[in-house]
């Protein structure tokens, strides 16, 4: 990790900083803060990627081989959590640390000893949500949406993930209000709101959803832990509760969380674009208010997940025309990258491959959650595999892709140093073909009716599985080459120049050398 | 680095936001009495609530159905059966039946009973006046009690179906707490 800044220290005036652990441990300092949130995200992203990989093992034949069906379904519970809360939402709050500050021209967050703190509550909650595999009952096992009444019965393992989740929700609101703050009062002269770049815009709207929802994430979960071990009757049906209820609830949260992650994707790759197309962003505006339109749509859209649970008709058609009703927005800001790239002189360096392959998969994936919106459909496809394949197209080639992307793109900001064009071009053709092995075959899966959260099937759905489960070891097996990239990147990379992207025109680049001294822009540069 | 003013303001907009985070905390458990309002509102999932009485009955007396009963308890030492096993109505006309529950244990004991129908949808067409359900049951140790049931059928029932199944399954409720309200 340390390597990471190995070069910062010439640059520094007077960063009089602890060496060695202690550096890591009581930082403040944006950037480090930003390395480690993206150091554990990508740790744990290699454990629930373990995990899926334990997943597919099963999968790859029908009847049962190596994972019970108890620890299965701890597996499909903690990757769906993992991945959620421990991999793509630090990651994002990983690049909000790094990049935020030095796009708008700021010195630093504006609480950064509170940014500490939302970091260090990380390594807690994961502790606490991983060792439950450990404990007497195992891990949660009814899914990583807890719906009760699996939740109210489940043993340890539950409330140990009640835990984690009500940490992970503190964190993730400290770094939220930092964020909103940063932006909102921090910004160099001259930088208005309708100047800030996209990533910049995205995370701010995103932060407010965070602020909006998390908390009522933290009621639910206090709610069932009540239900659980204090009597009370929330989401106990005997007691006079309702467990569609926490349905309810649960996804007033969870729709927008969805958006919470890929908003700040439509960031990353709303910088790239234009970089790499030399062209500035077209419809700028536009892409703000479709952000925003996205953000209010996101919190009135919830019960498509629950067409199945009993709704009136009433019910189901405004929630089915509210849901379709994003396909607006989000229609409006595919066209402004392509409408971005056209007639760009472009070039594909590594950020750019991943960024069109993002805007290509995510309006697969987008297109699937359009038809699972119409109620027909869904109670057809509702928790089959149609509906593991469209939210895999939008969170692995949409949000995961993006951040791809992003820590190519800004890699050479962060280290000083180049990563190697070759095998990041690498990285992405063999992310792009064993992804859409692994999760286009299962579009086929879920129409021909394979249930979701099941360690065995129909016999015939073998072959579909046995080519899903080879394309998801791939994949797995590609995730190591970034690593791979990225270390040997920091190590021993080429010197990276002040701006390698010749079409960037962000502060980071056309203000700060690389890599980005320890403290920047403590005298705010002048936008005009 | 950041001048006095700058904290001043960045301290009141995280104190803004920090209300901000707490009203929404607060907004997530005042979901729950919004949910129940809303469903008694829409009359959806009001399965234990009696029913308004309708002053004209149309009997459909050319027609039989048969109302099977049927009685659990989960987790609790108490007998629970119908005194009849099934009976047989005409749609439209108000029916009386009575079941019995003892409580074989030697403590006292808090019980909510939760109804079950068959065949789906069978709620549209079942308006209940009167059950044991819609309040708890608190039995003494060894006590035994006859509730009644009354209910009314309506004659919108689809015709194709004869037979209805009305089921009932008491629980215990931890530390006499009830969540319904009278």
């Amino acid at each position: 990790m340390a390597a990471v800044h190995g070069d910062a220290h010439s640059h520094g005036h007077d960063d009089h900083h602890p060496s060695g652990i202690m550096r890591w441990v009581t930082t403040t300092n944006h950037k480090d803060i930003g390395t480690m949130y993206l150091w554990f995200s990508f740790t744990m992203f290699l454990v629930g990627g373990f995990l899926a990989m334990g997943i597919r093992a099963e999968l790859y034949q029908p009847g049962i081989q190596i994972l019970e069906p108890e620890l299965f379904n701890q597996f499909t519970t903690l990757h769906g959590l993992i991945m959620v809360f421990g991999a793509i939402m630090p990651a994002f709050v990983g690049f909000a640390n790094w990049q935020v500050p030095m796009m708008i021209g700021a010195p630093d967050m504006a609480f950064a000893r509170m940014n500490n703190w939302s970091f260090w509550l990380l390594p807690v909650a994961a502790t606490l949500l991983v060792s439950s595999f450990f404990v007497p009952g195992g891990a949660a096992a009814g899914g990583w949406t807890f719906y009760p009444p699996l939740s109210v019965q489940g043993g340890l393992g539950v409330d140990l993930m009640i835990f984690s989740v009500h940490i992970l929700g503190a964190s993730s609101i400290m770094g939220s209000i930092n964020i909103i703050t940063t932006i909102l009062n921090m910004r160099a002269p001259g930088m208005t709101l309708m100047k800030m770049p996209m990533f910049v815009w995205t995370w701010l709207i995103t932060a407010y959803l965070l602020v909006l929802v998390m908390p009522v994430l933290a009621g639910t979960v206090t709610m069932l832990l009540t239900d659980r071990h204090f009597g009370t009757s929330f989401f106990n049906a005997a007691g006079g509760g309702d467990p569609v209820l926490f349905q309810h609830v649960f996804w007033f949260f969870g729709h927008p969380e969805v958006y919470i992650m890929i908003l700040p994707a439509f960031g990353i790759v709303s910088e790239i674009i234009p970089t790499f197309s030399r062209k500035p962003l077209f419809g700028y505006s536009s892409m703000v208010y479709a952000t925003a339109s996205i953000a209010i749509l996101s919190c009135v859209v919830w019960a498509h997940h629950m067409f199945t649970a009993g709704m009136p008709t009433v019910g189901q058609l405004f929630f089915m025309y509210a849901t379709m009703l994003i396909a607006v927005p989000t229609g409006v800001k595919v066209f402004n990258w392509t409408a971005t790239m056209w007639q760009g002189s472009m070039t594909f360096e590594t950020p750019m491959l991943f960024s069109i392959g993002f805007i290509f998969l995510f309006v697969l994936g987008g297109f699937s959650g359009v038809i699972c919106a119409i109620v027909p459909i869904d109670i057809q496809v509702q928790d089959t595999y149609y509906v593991i394949a469209h939210f895999h197209y939008v969170l692995v080639s949409g949000a995961l892709f993006a951040l791809f992307a992003g820590a190519y793109y800004w890699i050479p900001k962060w280290s000083g140093r180049m990563y190697n064009e070759t095998l990041g071009k690498w990285h992405f053709w063999l992310s792009m073909f064993f992804f859409n092995l692994t999760f286009f075959v299962q579009h086929f899966l879920g129409l021909a009716g394979m249930p979701r959260r099941i360690p065995d099937y129909n016999l015939q759905f073998a072959d579909f599985n046995m080519i899903s489960s080879i394309g998801a070891f791939g994949f797995g097996l590609t995730q190591l080459l970034f690593l791979y990239i990225m270390i040997s990147c920091i190590r021993s990379g080429e010197k990276a120049p002040q701006k390698p992207w010749d079409g960037a025109t962000t502060l980071e680049w056309t203000h700060l050398p690389s890599p980005a001294p320890y403290h920047s822009f403590e005298k705010p540069p002048v936008v005009n | 680095m950041v001048s006095n003013t700058d904290t001043k303001a960045n301290n009141l907009m995280k104190k803004k936001l920090l209300i901000f985070a707490l009203i929404m905390f607060v907004f997530g458990f005042a979901l729950v009495p919004f949910y129940e309002k809303f469903c008694e509102v829409t009359g959806v999932n009001n399965l234990l609530q009696p029913d308004i009485r309708v002053k004209e009955n149309r009997v459909d007396e050319a027609r039989w159905i048969t109302v099977e009963l049927d009685a659990n308890t989960r987790g609790l030492p108490w007998q629970f059966k119908p005194l009849q096993s099934s009976v047989k109505i005409h749609p439209g006309e108000p029916v009386d039946v009575m079941y019995e529950i003892t409580n074989n244990s030697d403590r006292e004991i808090n019980g909510q009973a939760i109804p079950s129908y068959s065949p789906r949808n069978l709620e549209k067409y079942l308006k209940k006046f009167e059950c044991f359900c819609f309040t708890k049951q608190v039995l003494k140790p060894n006590e035994t009690r006859q509730m009644p049931v009354q209910f009314v059928i309506e004659p919108d029932l689809p015709p194709e179906i004869h037979t209805v199944t009305i089921s009932y399954t008491f629980f215990e409720l931890p530390g006499g707490a009830s969540a319904i309200r009278k």
